[in-house]
């Protein structure tokens, strides 16, 4: 098998006596779809904040194409082609979707902004950065949307919207945190078909809840509970995993 | 979702024709036969000035969302390297000590901004007043540097390389105009650049910003030498047209009343700072023929403005005259 896009060994993050992720390692390959599940409180936000710099490691080492990127800063980690949404709606509310979108695709422009020859030229004529921006909208499936204001577009609609964000940057790495939270039937369906579009280009991490989503969309399976991981393998493997079903699906049924 | 409360950064034609009107007064004034307009033209002059010195302040309070109490620092600061430079005798050059001035305003900024841009909200707020204090009190308490007298600046710098005579209230009048234009249009520019859109995503989102992959640092200490710098563009008119520096130009009530400016008038767009400086200092002026305790009234002033029109004065014109398109 090809070597892993992003490698996390032996991941631990502990806050005072709390060890809110335990020894945890994860590889993400190309292609695949690699879903976290757990009940709540289980470290799945925190494992995802760690590897994306949010939150530093206690220890472990985080390997991103083969670069040690462990403590480095998120924007840092992000120019390398690490692409992640939040859990918690993050997107900028007063701005319209395309300008959300725009910023994020010219986040890889850097002298754009830095060379004062630049300073007196419109953002908005950034040819490279405005056709960035409209893959990942039409990707997303966004491109009606770009002239609302993104607090005015709908719950699944911002959804979609930290998705075609993180698309604007390029990476190659993707970690999703619960894209599909609070969204409707429809939204869920078409939100599944995208990252089952995306899937080819790219490393995905997936978090969530929604185990038909799950169980349609991953090719590895990685459950956590309080912090540790209890069982990995494909999906076959994790429905007839006694432990699985009696510390995760037992709990939650 | 209040965070979603729309700053005015595009401005409507409606409020583009407001400031138009406005400078073509401030254009004509002049030209009208006052009684006592000499002294206007200084009152005037004296304004715009703080306009300037808003509209730097606007940069990191309105766009990127650094409310600074310390800005008043950088326009004292420039004030003080012209009074130095400015010979006993002769007066100094100002195609090369403008650009000094600022530069020194700008490089204090650069040297402070990398260890408040750090910080955030109440503890940027707190920082960068404790930074101005210690500059206020380095000149406040140093008699080399004019101690708590200050300095003269014996003669108005020399504009003949321009083919002006800065000496003449009239012609001063019209430079600093000229200045005020031509930075106001430079930032509006700059506000929509690659750059300034950084700076308003910071203003929003900074989180988000550094997880696209911005490293917001930089571009923060940038934005705050860049404001610093144009303090310093304002603290050298300020020096220049007054003939004296004091440590006040560089004190607390100089920066806040810099910050009531930019919220009087509306923040984010630079106009608002323009409007807010002119409406802050005749205000203030209305209010000190009144009483001595015009701060109270100034006070309460701020107060009702801030409730009746929380996006400033700018804010209330485009509300009333979108009202009146409606109608």
């Amino acid at each position: 098998m090809s070597d892993p896009l992003l490698s996390a060994k032996n991941l631990t993050k502990r806050f005072g006596g709390l060890a809110a992720v335990n020894d945890v390692s994860v590889d993400l390959h190309r292609g695949r779809i690699h879903a976290v599940i757990g009940p709540n409180g289980a470290g799945k936000s925190t494992l995802t904040n760690l590897l994306s710099g949010d939150l530093p490691p206690t220890s472990g080492q985080i390997r991103l194409n083969g670069e040690n990127i462990t403590g480095r800063s998120p924007e840092r980690i992000a120019r390398q082609g690490l692409g992640r949404s939040y859990q918690k709606t993050n997107i900028f509310l007063p701005f319209t979707v395309w300008d959300n979108v725009r910023l994020a695709a010219q986040s890889r422009e850097r002298h754009a902004a830095f060379n004062p020859l630049h300073w007196f030229s419109a953002a908005s004529r950034l040819t490279n950065v405005n056709q960035r921006c409209e893959r990942a909208l039409e990707l997303a499936g966004l491109t009606a949307r770009a002239s609302n204001v993104a607090a005015a577009i709908s719950h699944g609609e911002q959804r979609q919207l930290e998705i075609a964000m993180t698309l604007a940057t390029e990476p190659t790495v993707l970690l999703l945190d619960e894209p599909l939270a609070g969204m409707g039937a429809a939204e869920a369906e078409s939100m599944v078909a995208l990252l089952q579009r995306l899937k080819g280009e790219h490393a995905i991490m997936l978090v969530e809840h929604d185990m038909d989503a799950v169980f349609a969309l991953a090719e590895v399976l990685t459950v956590m509970v309080n912090g540790q991981v209890i069982a990995s393998g494909t999906p076959e493997q994790i429905r007839n995993d006694a432990g699985v079903q009696a510390a995760y699906l037992g709990e939650e049924h | 979702m209040s965070t979603a409360k729309a700053q005015l950064e595009k401005l409507p034609r409606s409020i583009q024709f407001v400031l138009a009107l406005g400078a073509i007064a401030l254009a004509a004034f002049p030209l009208l036969p006052v009684e006592g307009g000499d002294f206007y033209l200084g009152m005037l002059s004296q304004m715009m000035i703080l306009a300037i010195f808003a509209m730097s302040l606007d940069l990191l309070q309105g766009v990127t969302g650094l409310v600074s109490l310390g800005h008043a620092a950088f326009f004292g600061l420039a004030g003080y390297a012209l009074a130095f430079v400015t010979p006993q005798d002769a007066p100094i050059a100002l195609w090369w000590s403008l650009p000094l001035a600022a530069a020194a305003a700008g490089l204090a900024a650069l040297v402070i901004g990398f260890f408040v841009v750090r910080t955030h909200g109440i503890y940027f707020i707190m920082v960068t007043m404790a930074f101005a204090q210690m500059v206020y009190f380095l000149f406040f308490d140093n008699k080399a540097l004019g101690g708590s007298d200050g300095i003269y600046v014996t003669f108005r710098p020399d504009a003949t390389a321009l083919g002006i005579d800065l000496d003449n209230k009239l012609v001063f009048y019209y430079f600093t105009l000229v200045v005020l234009l031509a930075l106001y249009f430079a930032l509006r520019r700059l506000l929509f650049s690659p750059f300034g859109r950084v700076l308003a995503g910071i203003r929003v989102n900074e989180h988000r910003m550094r997880a696209v992959g911005y490293g917001t640092f930089g571009y923060k200490l940038t934005a705050f030498t860049l404001a610093g710098a144009l303090a310093g563009v304002a603290g050298y008119l300020w020096a220049a047209q007054t003939g004296f520096v004091n440590p006040e130009l560089m004190g607390f009530h100089m920066s806040a009343h810099a910050i009531m400016m930019v919220i009087l008038g509306g923040m984010g767009n630079f106009a608002g700072a323009i409007v807010g400086a002119f409406a802050f200092e005749y205000v203030m002026h209305v209010f000190k023929d009144l009483t001595k305790h015009w701060q109270l009234l100034m006070g309460g002033f701020i107060v009702l403005v801030v409730i009746v029109a929380p996006r400033g004065l700018l804010g209330l014109v485009e509300r009333f005259t979108k009202r009146g398109e409606k109608a």
